[in-house]
């Protein structure tokens, strides 16, 4: 069990009317890499500007090291931050931008020359300390903006959309990169992203948010393959949500048919939630399928097929590697332990719930 | 606190700012004919204003001189920077450097520099001098605030309203030239401004025959100013703020507006 | 086509020709030439004359107070309009509208306020303060170029400070500088091109003007301004006046190249 490091405690923060974030409970281990997972508005740069010191939460708590820093200003807190577009200081080279944190701490010039040294070294960007970051692209900036902030030796690093303004595949090189850094710094990542795929890859927990609330946390295998709500589901990969009701323990019925399943405890008849990955849904032949249909589009995307069944009144998305024709009828089989089921939100203002850690 | 300070002093400076209108708006009800003394609220300048026939003609010359001066350079600046588009980057370079001259040199200099090449040429001083001059300096507000507009243009859409079919100058009225028009619109107003405003280059461009609102009171501030004049520009002082304020409301393009106001 | 498009230059070429450029050549022409039309150097070297020098040095002296007043009262102001997160189209406005009253009504309305029974001194009477006696003195001057030209020194601080990505000084935070740090590593030196845009934008109309210092300054006080002037529309003595102008433009063009030095990216332009 290892030990809070930061720990937020009830936090609010409003913008004149709009509340970007509601009473907001997390903690964060020693060593860690967190994502803060959302779409945009969910709240999850602010959360990172609170933790930064750049904001100052309406309500609530934020502990470091169970120390209240609350009311700490961002020069006073042992973090650093890596921001959205890298905010590198154009007027200044690059070793003037890396030296920038140790020189203000009054480091000798030795120790600094080594840590610049060091820290090019490892973002692989040796011999680009005279350099001016204009002259510099997108991906070396977004190294030096990490080596600026790792130099001041901090117990966390927050990185805000790092990669965002990166083209696909320099961002994949990066995420290796990160991954690779978190390992030899041994610190804790506090990482912000809109992206699933960046999130699935490096984190070892996410936070799913929404709305100022936090939908889920959990590993990425669980927050893939458990999703808690509808939101979840959709939101983390493509998902097949269609409306059903629970029988009884293990044994839902949706779209005219029935499926058994692994969940219990929602009670008998009972509308639910069923949630079923489009990598989950077996097909086979007509006669074989819990469910009859007829395949609609049909998409090669070189790992797999990706198909649209039209099954029961609902149309499937579909990701299988044996190839079915536009046309050709099938049949739906999902094995019990893929099927997924939630609770129905109550109101539309549900779709946002709390979930309690 | 550190709030507090702010907001201090941002009413210190709007005091500092506002104390000369203030006192312009208020001397412009004094039914007292010396600035020294308070003799009264009064609306009798208001009514002389209107029958004052020399104002009445710098307000008029005033008016005409900066309309057409505006247009003509907007015309102007506007078909050059179109112009420019397709200019190597040194040709466009000199002639921004050229538009830089008087925008940079002192007014005094493009007075007595256009006072001098008037006196040369023989051509008599009046209204046709003093436009030639506004003009003059007024196209390189046109082409500051075009520039950029020309610049972001996605000259895609010129292409492609042309493979739709459209002629050339078809697309161009139709795709671009709407996209340049705040540019156009905002340099307009711009010089229109300038032009109001003016004193020295008009000082030394006008000849004896005729004045602006400027060149009339810089005349009487020797002599002792019409409290007239005062009425006047409070007059004008209330039209544009009421102007202002109502581009404000009604534009959902803040920054261009704010382009405009600021610049002045 | 193509060469089709460029010829619509033409006219704006015409035009500069005719009325930036041979103009500009005038100056030079009257400057260096005598009433009959030989070459001389006098126009110019009678900057050298007491009266001509000490106008000059008097310009430069108080046109440089002036922006250095201008400066120091820009910059905060600038900076606290930057800031603000609502409204800020608003609050420019209000700081922008005084310019839409005449230039010289409103310089004119310093005299009322300034004069010894005028509206200043009244009120300082009123609270028993001293009365403060500043029309036609060099003070007066001054605050009439402040007032003036203190926009002129706030919009290219403001256009310049707004464009500061807000992160870059979170940057300076989170590296653990406080505010006075982060003012003077990071913001000052990313808005010199604003500072110095202003510092054209100021210096060159009160080096050259001839306005406020006849309104505010009595007749007394001599600005290069007013002599260029009384030149041209008294003495008629354009040759002496053009050499005094040559002078002048020496100065501005110093100040054209330090701008342009300094301000590559025209990042502190007005517009």
């Amino acid at each position: 069990m290892s030990v809070k490091l930061i720990d937020l405690q009830n936090i609010t923060k409003a913008y004149g009317d709009n509340t970007v974030i509601d009473d907001m409970s997390l903690y964060i281990r020693e060593n860690e890499f967190l994502t803060l997972l959302g779409p945009s508005g969910c709240g999850k740069t602010t959360t990172l500007r609170i933790i930064g010191g750049f904001e100052t939460p309406d309500k609530g708590r934020v502990m470091f090291n169970g120390v209240d820093i609350t009311d700490l200003p961002p020069n006073k807190r042992q973090l650093n931050t890596v921001f959205q577009k890298y905010a590198l200081f154009t007027h200044m080279n690059i070793e003037d931008n890396i030296a920038f944190g140790l020189k203000i701490k009054g480091k000798s010039d030795k120790y600094i020359r080594d840590k610049i040294e060091y820290a090019l070294k490892l973002v692989n960007l040796q011999g680009f300390g005279k350099r001016m970051p204009d002259s510099l692209s997108g991906g070396q900036q977004q190294r030096i903006a990490i080596a600026r902030a790792i130099v001041n030796e901090p117990k966390v690093l927050l990185l805000d959309e790092p990669l965002g303004a990166l083209d696909l595949k320099l961002r994949q090189d990066m995420q290796y990169e990160l991954i690779r850094l978190k390992n030899e710094l041994g610190i804790t990542f506090i990482y912000v992203t809109h992206d699933q795929e960046e999130a699935l890859t490096m984190s070892d927990t996410i936070v799913v948010m929404n709305q100022g609330y936090i939908q889920q946390i959990g590993t990425p295998e669980d927050i893939y393959n458990e999703p808690e709500n509808a939101f979840v589901a959709d939101f983390i990969g493509d998902s097949n949500i269609i409306d059903g009701i629970m029988i009884q323990d293990e044994l839902v019925s949706f779209l005219g048919a029935k499926f058994p399943c692994v969940d219990t405890g929602f009670g008998t008849n009972k509308p639910v939630d069923v949630v079923i990955r489009p990598e989950d849904v077996i097909l086979t032949s007509p006669e074989n399928g819990v469910i009859e249909g007829t395949v609609t589009h049909l998409i090669f995307k070189g790992v797999h097929y990706e198909m649209e069944v039209m099954a029961g009144g609902y149309e499937w998305l579909v990701h299988s590697t044996m190839m079915f024709p536009i046309g050709a009828k099938v049949g739906i089989n999902v094995d019990p332990f893929n099927i997924q089921i939630m609770n129905k939100p109550e109101s539309e203002d549900e779709e946002a719930v709390s979930v309690e850690e | 606190m550190t709030r507090f300070l702010k907001k201090l002093y941002l009413v210190l400076i709007l005091i500092f700012l506002y104390a000369p209108i203030a006192t312009l708006i208020v001397l412009s009800f004094n039914s007292s004919r010396t600035r020294a003394k308070w003799g009264g609220f009064s609306f009798k300048w208001y009514v002389a204003l209107f029958s004052n026939r020399d104002i009445m003609q710098a307000l008029y010359n005033t008016i005409l001189i900066a309309l057409i001066s505006s247009i003509v350079a907007t015309i102007i600046g506007t078909i050059t920077c179109i112009g420019m588009r397709k200019m190597s980057s040194f040709s466009k370079s000199t002639i921004i450097g050229i538009t830089n001259i008087p925008m940079l040199n002192a007014d005094i200099v493009t007075g007595i520099s256009l006072m001098l090449l008037f006196l040369s040429v023989g051509i008599r001083f009046g209204l046709g001098t003093v436009l030639l001059s506004h003009i003059t300096f007024n196209i390189p507000y046109v082409i500051l605030s075009v520039m950029p507009r020309m610049r972001s243009l996605n000259i895609s859409t010129y292409e492609a309203a042309q493979d739709l079919g459209a002629t050339r100058l078809y697309a161009f009225f139709k795709v671009v030239f709407p996209d340049l028009m705040p540019g156009i619109l905002s340099g307009f107003l711009l010089a229109f401004t300038m032009s109001l405003d003016d004193f020295i280059i008009t000082h030394f461009t006008k000849g004896a025959g005729i004045d602006t609102l400027s060149t009339k009171i810089y005349t009487e501030v020797k002599k002792g100013i019409k409290p007239e004049m005062y009425a006047l520009s409070t007059i004008i002082f209330i039209a544009v703020l009421i102007l202002l304020l109502l581009i404000n409301r009604h534009d959902d393009n803040k920054g261009e507006v704010n382009s405009i106001i600021t610049t002045i | 086509m193509k060469n089709k498009i460029r010829l619509l230059t033409g006219p704006y070429l015409a035009w500069a020709l005719a009325f930036i450029i041979i103009p500009l050549c005038m100056i030079l022409y009257y400057g260096l030439t005598d009433r009959t039309g030989s070459f001389t150097l006098d126009n110019i070297m009678s900057i050298a004359t007491d009266e001509h020098s000490k106008a000059l040095i008097l310009s430069v002296i108080l046109g440089a107070i002036s922006t250095v007043i201008c400066l120091i009262l820009g910059y905060p102001l600038a900076a606290i309009l930057a800031h603000m997160k609502s409204r800020t189209g608003m609050i420019l406005f209000i700081f922008i509208l005084p310019m839409w009253m005449n230039f010289l009504l409103r310089t004119l309305a310093w005299q009322t306020l300034l004069e010894k029974t005028g509206v200043i001194n009244t009120f300082l009477k009123m609270f028993g303060f001293n009365t403060i006696n500043i029309i036609n003195t060099y003070k007066a001057i001054i605050l009439g170029m402040v007032y003036n030209f203190l926009p002129f020194m706030v919009l290219p601080l403001y256009n310049s400070l707004t464009k500061i990505d807000e992160n870059v000084v979170n940057a300076a935070r989170d590296l653990g500088a406080n505010k006075i740090q982060t003012f003077l590593k990071i913001t000052l030196p990313l808005s010199v091109p604003g500072i110095i845009s202003g510092i054209t934008m100021v210096f060159v109309p009160a080096l050259t003007t001839f306005v406020i210092s006849t309104i505010l300054g009595g007749s007394k006080i001599l600005l290069i301004g007013n002599v260029i002037e009384q030149q041209f529309t008294q003495s008629g003595n354009w040759q002496l006046g053009s050499g005094l102008s040559i002078v002048l433009m020496a100065f501005i063009v110093i100040n054209m190249v330090v701008t342009a030095i300094f301000d590559k990216n025209g990042e502190g332009s007005m517009l």
